[in-house]
């Protein structure tokens, strides 16, 4: 039976470490603009000397 | 990477100014500046590039981010290496001019477009709501029947801690608003919310410290999390678009003043009476002021919505607002730039309040629902007295936590979010969800003429007389190509000749015309007046020839209406609508219009700003009406402010448009009569979502009078009324736009 106390405790944690995630995503401004990072992506980074 | 050249001129002097740089930049220290700019030029991917690789083409700037949909750009830079105003100059040589008017100084920036807390309250609740769900299966698949005690009670507890964040923070807001409604005396649309979840929440609670049960904690943490996501949704606006802006986002922040012979680039708060200023070409003029020097050919199209560009001569007055058209002129301000004619418009006492959002017809059917939902509880607490008066508070309390308000909230937030969307679609962008009510209200509609029913300029011209010969033509544009005014340049267009005759003899009146010698002709080209000496009626704007004394003809210059304007107007005539035109143009189109708009319409010319604003608050207070304005430039800004929903029509979104409602491109003013049918379909879709939550309530309200309400019935009807209903008027608005062809 301790087990799924346990468990129960693992599984708490986990979803909390997504939630703190979340809210740090969307302090860290992740959310603010969801268009330009996705063209930002495609250019090319030339090898800098 | 390299820029090759360098910007030139002096257009950004007044960028060195300190005071005006400390007003514009975000964050200043002696090696670190940084500032956001709008770039009305941004359009692809490639631009982001470009712009995004400034550091490489200067070395001052540390780091440039470009916000490609709010077309904005974000720059830190090193002072000591590079000005703000050579940033700006990079910035414009490259082709991306920034956006920098008076606006920009002032010191309230555009705040953050999303509320952050906002969705930290939905991730806690979400989070919350889905966790006390997970630990409820246990409960609901035994029965109500844990056998393992110690395993009950820490589910139990586990549930409690997790919903506590959620009533106390995530839930708050809407008890607050239900209190202060409250204590003014009025059931406002979150109090049936405060009340389901402040009584699901205290039974619970009740419940799980007694040990008497499990609680509908996962229904009640459901509740709070469907509402933020609705009120989130509801919030949520086109973040490329001011639907707020004043004359402050029209006026430039930079002027030329001459001071003893010498041109310095000041800022225009810094204009003072008396002080001589130099307009060029294309450039605004920020204040009423007096010609001293050059042509001035103000075009007013903006601002008053004549078509013509009016000259003026030597020290006749100016007001601000107009663009010179030529040459450049020299002016003396009279007046300061906040106190100049058109900008007192704002002075007005409906630019200071905002507009009253009249109570959506949702709010009176809350509280029907709110007092049903009590008859109910009171109805049920009587019977159970009467068979077993100890279930009482069970039966009462069931009945307030089942009863579900959010879906009649859901239902109308999700149905306007998904038309706005079409809207959106359609190219007409609306400031909120109320806006689509007040579109629905509307039984009159109030038209602007210039650049709303006809494009900005003249576009069409005609020769009326004999035809031209080709000589002739050849002369006339040879004539007209010395010539800068307006109709000179659009005869030029409209004559299609190659060759360009040398110009003997040039003469040109101001306000009058040309006389010109031409391969031994003599030509005289201007008004009737000019031409015969005796004021003709004006009934067109023309331009009359003469060659070699001898009449030809005249050009007749008209406005082109905008795409299938007449069937508009005739698709609305048949859905009732009163229409109205106000210009501020002179008649001359007069009888276009009335044989466009029928008998019936009222059209009134000559109109200055407050006479539009007037003419709505007349409609609206005398008459009783709700008006629907349609305009474009600052002359209908007091206009759009006034009337119930203010559409300011647009050819380019980037530029600038008055405060209004809502903006449609003007290409699309064709599917006005589609838009206003929409917008009328949305009470028909929100009525039968309605119904669909009646059943649901009937469904839950019938367990709860009659005590059979578990947990596990409750924890099922929540979310799936919720989404069901989402689900339905999304689906339904869409086809609706797909009906209308939207």
């Amino acid at each position: 039976m301790s087990a799924i106390f346990l468990l129960i405790g693992a599984s708490i944690l986990v979803a909390g470490g997504f939630l703190v995630a979340f809210l740090w995503s969307v302090k860290n401004g992740q959310y603010d603009d969801d268009y330009t990072p996705s063209v930002r992506m495609l250019f090319d980074n030339e090898i800098e000397k | 990477m390299t820029a090759k050249g360098k910007f030139s001129g002096n257009r950004f002097a007044y960028l060195d100014d300190e005071t005006t740089v400390k007003k514009i930049v975000s964050f200043s220290s002696n090696t670190l500046m940084t500032v956001t700019f709008y770039l009305p030029q941004m359009h692809c991917a490639s631009c982001v590039y470009l712009l995004e690789n400034l550091h490489r083409i200067n070395a001052g700037v540390i780091k440039s981010q470009t916000n490609f949909q709010r077309k904005e750009i974000f720059i830190s830079f090193n002072p000591q290496i590079i000005s703000l105003r050579k940033v700006v100059e990079l910035l414009s040589f490259i082709g991306y001019e920034p956006l920098i008017n008076l606006q920009s100084t002032t010191t309230e920036k555009k705040k953050v477009a999303v509320n952050k807390t906002a969705i930290y309250k939905i991730g806690v609740a979400g989070f919350a709501f889905a966790n006390i769900m997970m630990l409820s299966f246990p409960e609901y698949f035994s029965g109500g029947h844990i056998e393992q005690q110690g395993l009950k009670q820490t589910f139990s507890y586990l549930i409690f801690a997790l919903s506590l964040p959620v009533l106390f923070w995530s839930a708050s807001e809407f008890f607050i608003s239900a209190f202060k409604g409250f204590r003014q005396g009025i059931i406002n649309i979150d109090a049936p919310i405060a009340l389901a979840s402040l009584i699901a929440f205290s039974r619970s609670y009740y419940e799980i410290l007694t040990g008497s049960g499990a609680g509908f904690l996962d229904s009640a943490t459901g509740i709070v999390f469907f509402m933020l996501v609705g009120r989130w949704f509801q919030n949520k606006t086109y973040d490329s678009f001011s639907f707020d802006r004043d004359y402050k986002s029209y006026f430039p922040l930079g002027v030329t003043k001459i001071l003893n012979g010498i041109e310095k680039q000041i800022t225009v708060t810094q204009l003072q009476k008396g002080d001589t200023i130099l307009i060029r070409n294309g450039e605004l003029i920020p204040a009423d002021s007096v010609l001293k020097k050059g042509a001035a050919n103000i075009d007013y199209s903006f601002i008053s919505g004549e078509n013509l560009p009016v000259s003026k001569l030597n020290g006749e007055l100016i007001y601000a607002g107009g663009k010179q058209a030529g040459t450049t002129i020299e002016l003396e301000v009279v007046n300061d730039v906040s106190q100049s004619y058109i900008t007192q418009l704002w002075n007005n006492s409906v630019f200071r309040n905002a507009k009253n959002t009249k109570e959506s017809f949702i709010h009176p059917w809350s509280r029907y629902f709110t007092i049903m939902l009590f008859s109910i509880a009171i109805g049920g607490a009587i019977f159970w007295w009467f068979v077993n008066p100890a279930m009482i508070l069970h039966v009462v309390t069931s009945v307030l936590i089942v009863a579900c308000p959010c879906s009649l909230l859901l239902s109308a937030t999700f149905t306007f979010g998904n038309m706005l969307r079409h809207f959106g679609k359609n190219k007409m962008y609306l400031k909120n969800n109320s806006v689509i009510e007040s579109l629905a209200k509307v039984n009159t509609i109030v038209f602007d003429k210039t650049g709303t029913l006809t494009a900005q300029h003249f576009n069409d011209v005609k020769f009326i007389g004999k035809e031209l010969s080709k000589e002739n033509a050849t002369v006339i544009k040879s004539v007209c190509s010395h010539s800068s005014h307006p109709l000179s340049k659009m005869i030029c267009d409209f004559l299609k000749a190659d060759e360009k005759l040398f110009v003997e003899k040039f003469e040109e009146i101001k306000g009058r015309g040309i006389i010109a010698t031409i391969n031994n002709h003599v030509m005289k080209i201007g008004s009737a007046n000019f031409i015969f000496n005796a004021d003709a009626p004006q009934q067109a704007t023309t331009v009359h020839i003469e060659v070699n004394h001898v009449y030809v003809g005249h050009f007749e210059f008209a406005n082109q209406y905008r795409k299938n304007v007449d069937k508009t107007i005739n698709d609305l005539q048949k859905m009732n609508y009163e229409l109205h035109v106000l210009s501020g143009d002179n008649d001359s189109e007069k009888n276009n219009l009335q044989k466009l708009f029928g008998e019936k319409a009222v059209l009134k010319f000559n109109q200055n700003p407050q006479d539009k604003l007037r003419y709505i608050e007349h409609l609206q207070q005398d008459k009783n009406r709700k008006v629907l304005m349609l305009g474009d430039g600052l002359n209908d800004a007091g206009a759009l402010m006034q009337s119930d929903a203010g559409i300011a029509v647009t050819d380019n979104t980037a530029l600038f448009t008055p405060a209004c409602d809502a903006i449609l491109d003007g290409n699309k003013m064709e599917k006005l009569a589609a838009f206003m049918r929409y917008a009328k379909s949305e009470k028909k879709i929100v009525a039968a979502s309605f119904v669909l939550s009646i059943l649901y309530n009937i469904v839950g309200e019938s367990f709860a009078v009659s005590s059979h309400l578990s947990p596990m019935v409750a924890a099922i009807l929540m979310p799936l009324s919720s989404i069901s209903i989402v689900l339905f008027v999304t689906a339904a608005s869409s086809f609706s736009a797909r009906k209308m062809n939207l």
